[in-house]
C-alpha cells in the first residue's frame, strides 16, 4: 500500500513537471514560428520600407508595407486608454482600500471581476450600435467610429486590472506607515497622497504597464470600433488601424506564403517585442524597489 | 464499478479513433469565401437532408484560406468569391494540384448609401474619385454640404478585389477609407452614417440601406444576371481536378433548379 502511494506521488509530480513543461514548449513554438514566418519579408523590402514606411498597401501592385501608421494607430488608441484609465483604477483602488467598509469592498471587487468576464465582442458590440453613433451624434462628427470611441471602450476594459493590482498594492503597504502619519498629525487625505500612494507606487507602476499590455494586444473591440484607416491619426476623433485589427482583418483571406503573409507575421513580431517589453518593464519595476 | 468506467473510457476513445476512418469515404470539406458561405452551408443542410450518408462540414475564412486549404489538401471544395490568383496557381503545381473553378452563382456589388442622402445614382468615374479621395464632399456631387466617409472592405476579402478590379482600376483606396471585415458591418456603419458610403454584396441590401444607380443601371437580380449591371462577379467552387464523387454530386446539386433557388434565396443571383 504504501509503495503505491510513493509512485501515485512520483506519477503526480511528473505530470505537473511535463504540464509546467508545455507552457514554456508552447511559448518557445510560437516565438520560433512568429518569427520563421515573419523574418521572410525582410528578403523582399527593406528594414526601414516596412518600419519607418507610411503607407500600408498590402494587396497593391506593387505593394507597400510600411507598418507606421499601423504601430501609431495602436499606441494612440492605447495612450487615450490610459490616459482614461489609469485615473479611474488608481481612484477606484484608493477608494476600496481605504475608504470603503467590508461589505462594499466585497461588492465593488465582485462587481469589477464581473467586467473582466464581459468578452471584448461585446464591448465592440456596444460601440459599433450605441457608443459611436452617440458620440457622433454629440460631437457632430462625419463618423462615430474613431480613436476616441475604441480609447473609452478599451479604458473600461483597462480599469478592473490597474484597479485590483492597484488596490493590492494600496493594501500590502505597511500599517505603520500610516500610523506613524496620522502621529505627525496627517489627515486622512494627507496620509493617503503623501504616504500610502507614494508607497504603493512600484505596485501602481506595474498595475498600469499590465494595463497597457492587455490594451494593446485587444483585437476584437478595436476591429470593430477603431473605423479601420490605415492614416496615421493627428486627433482622437480621427479613426485608426492598430496592429491587431489589421492582423486579425487581413489574415483570413491573404494568399499563404505570399508576401502580405510574412508581413502580417512581422507585424506579429512587433507586438509581440512590445508585449514583452512591456511585461518585463511591469516586472522590472515591481521587483526593484523590493529590494532595496 | 471502477472497472466498467474504465472499460467505458477506454471504448470511447476507441469509437473516437475508428468513427472518422468509418466516415471519411464520404466526408467533404468545403472552406473558402464568407461571401459563398451562406450558398454552402443551405445548400448543404439540404443536400444532407437526401443523401443520408453523405458528411459535408462547411467553414469560412476566406477566399484565400479556402485555396491553401485546397492546396494542403485540408478541404475537398475551396469556395472563392474571385478567380484564382497566379501565385496560387504556381503553388498548386508545386503540390500537384490542378485547380478547377467551377461558378455556382453570380453576385453584384451595390455601391450604398445613407438613406437620408439625396443622391441616387453615380457614375463609375465618380465613385472611383470618391475612393481614391479626389472628391471629399457630397456637394461637390450635387448633394448635400456634408463630409463623404468612405467605408470599404479589407484589402485582401474577396469583394475588396471585384471591387478594386472593376471600379478602382489601378487606382489606390484613399488611406481614409474604413477597412471592415464584412459586409455586415459595413452595412452597419453605412446605415448609422449620415455622410457614408459603401459596397456590399447583393444579399446584403435591405431597407435601412440606399443603393445606388451605377452608371444609370439599377442594381437588381435581372441586371447583376444579365451582366448589365457593371459591378457583377461570378462565385466559385473550386475542386482538384474535375469534381468526383460526393464533391461532384455537390455541385451538380447547387447547379440543379433546386440548388439554384437556394442561391437566390440566400440573395445571390442564379446563372442563366
Amino acid at each position: 500500500m504504501k509503495k503505491s502511494l510513493h509512485l501515485k506521488d512520483k506519477i503526480m509530480k511528473n505530470v505537473c513537471f511535463i504540464s509546467s513543461l508545455t507552457s514554456i514548449f508552447f511559448l518557445t513554438g510560437i516565438t520560433i514560428i512568429l518569427f520563421k514566418e515573419g523574418l521572410p519579408l525582410f528578403k523582399e523590402i527593406g528594414f526601414a520600407e516596412f518600419f519607418l514606411g507610411k503607407s500600408w498597401y498590402p494587396t497593391f501592385d506593387p505593394p507597400d508595407f510600411g507598418m507606421l501608421p499601423l504601430f501609431i494607430g495602436s499606441l494612440w488608441i492605447t495612450f487615450g486608454a490610459i490616459l482614461i484609465a489609469a485615473p479611474f483604477g488608481i481612484s477606484i483602488a484608493i477608494f476600496i482600500s481605504e475608504f470603503s467598509s467590508p461589505k462594499t469592498q466585497i461588492f465593488l471587487k465582485s462587481m469589477i471581476e464581473l467586467l473582466t468576464g464581459i468578452p471584448s465582442v461585446v464591448f465592440g458590440f456596444l460601440g459599433l450600435v450605441f457608443l459611436g453613433p452617440w458620440l457622433q451624434k454629440l460631437l457632430g462628427l462625419p463618423v462615430g467610429l474613431n480613436s476616441l470611441t475604441a480609447s473609452l471602450l478599451l479604458a473600461l476594459m483597462a480599469i478592473p486590472t490597474i484597479s485590483s493590482l492597484s488596490e493590492e498594492a494600496l493594501f500590502s503597504v505597511s500599517r505603520h506607515f500610516k500610523e506613524a502619519s496620522y502621529a505627525l498629525g496627517a489627515t486622512k487625505w494627507e496620509t493617503i497622497i503623501k504616504v500610502v500612494v507614494p508607497a504603493a507606487f512600484p505596485g501602481i507602476n506595474t498595475a498600469i504597464f499590465l494595463g497597457i499590455g492587455r490594451v494593446i494586444g485587444e483585437t476584437m473591440t478595436v476591429l470593430m470600433v477603431a473605423g479601420g484607416a490605415a492614416i496615421i491619426p493627428h486627433s482622437f476623433l480621427q479613426p485608426a488601424r492598430p496592429i491587431t485589427a489589421t492582423i486579425a482583418l487581413e489574415m483570413g483571406e491573404t494568399v499563404v506564403g505570399s508576401s502580405h503573409y510574412h508581413a502580417l507575421f512581422a507585424l506579429a513580431c512587433v507586438l509581440f517585442i512590445l508585449n514583452l517589453l512591456l511585461n518585463l518593464t511591469a516586472n522590472y519595476l515591481f521587483v526593484k524597489p523590493r529590494r532595496t | 464499478m471502477k472497472k466498467l468506467t474504465q472499460i467505458l473510457v477506454l471504448a470511447c476513445l476507441v469509437m473516437t479513433l475508428i468513427v472518422p476512418i468509418a466516415q471519411a469515404s464520404e466526408q467533404l470539406v468545403v472552406q473558402g469565401s464568407t461571401t459563398v458561405l451562406p450558398i454552402a452551408q443551405a445548400a448543404a443542410e439540404v443536400f444532407m437532408q437526401d443523401n443520408s450518408q453523405a458528411n459535408i462540414s462547411v467553414r469560412g475564412g476566406g477566399s484565400g484560406n479556402g485555396i491553401a486549404a485546397l492546396i494542403d489538401g485540408t478541404c475537398d471544395i475551396a469556395d472563392a468569391s474571385r478567380s484564382i490568383k497566379v501565385k496560387e496557381v504556381i503553388l498548386c503545381q508545386k503540390k500537384g494540384i490542378s485547380p478547377v473553378g467551377n461558378i455556382v452563382a453570380m453576385d453584384g456589388i451595390a455601391v450604398v448609401v445613407n438613406t437620408s442622402n439625396l443622391i441616387d445614382g453615380l457614375k463609375m468615374e465618380q465613385i472611383k474619385d470618391i475612393y481614391t479621395g479626389k472628391i471629399n464632399n457630397w456637394k461637390e456631387l450635387g448633394g448635400t454640404d456634408m463630409d463623404i466617409v468612405i467605408v470599404g472592405r479589407d484589402s485582401s476579402s474577396g469583394t475588396f478585389e471585384t471591387f478594386e478590379s472593376i471600379v478602382m482600376k489601378g487606382a489606390r483606396v484613399s488611406p481614409a477609407a474604413l477597412a471592415q471585415g464584412s459586409n455586415k458591418t459595413v452595412a452597419t456603419i453605412v446605415s448609422t452614417t449620415k455622410g457614408a458610403i459603401g459596397y456590399v454584396g447583393l444579399g446584403y441590401l435591405n431597407d435601412t440601406l440606399k443603393a445606388l444607380e451605377v452608371n444609370g443601371v439599377e442594381v437588381s437580380h435581372e441586371t447583376v444576371g444579365s451582366g448589365k449591371y457593371p459591378i457583377s462577379r461570378p462565385l466559385y467552387m473550386y475542386t482538384d481536378g474535375a469534381p468526383e464523387g460526393t464533391a461532384k454530386q455537390f455541385i451538380e446539386f447547387i447547379w440543379s433548379a433546386e440548388g439554384q433557388k437556394i442561391v437566390t434565396e440566400q440573395g445571390f443571383v442564379a446563372l442563366q
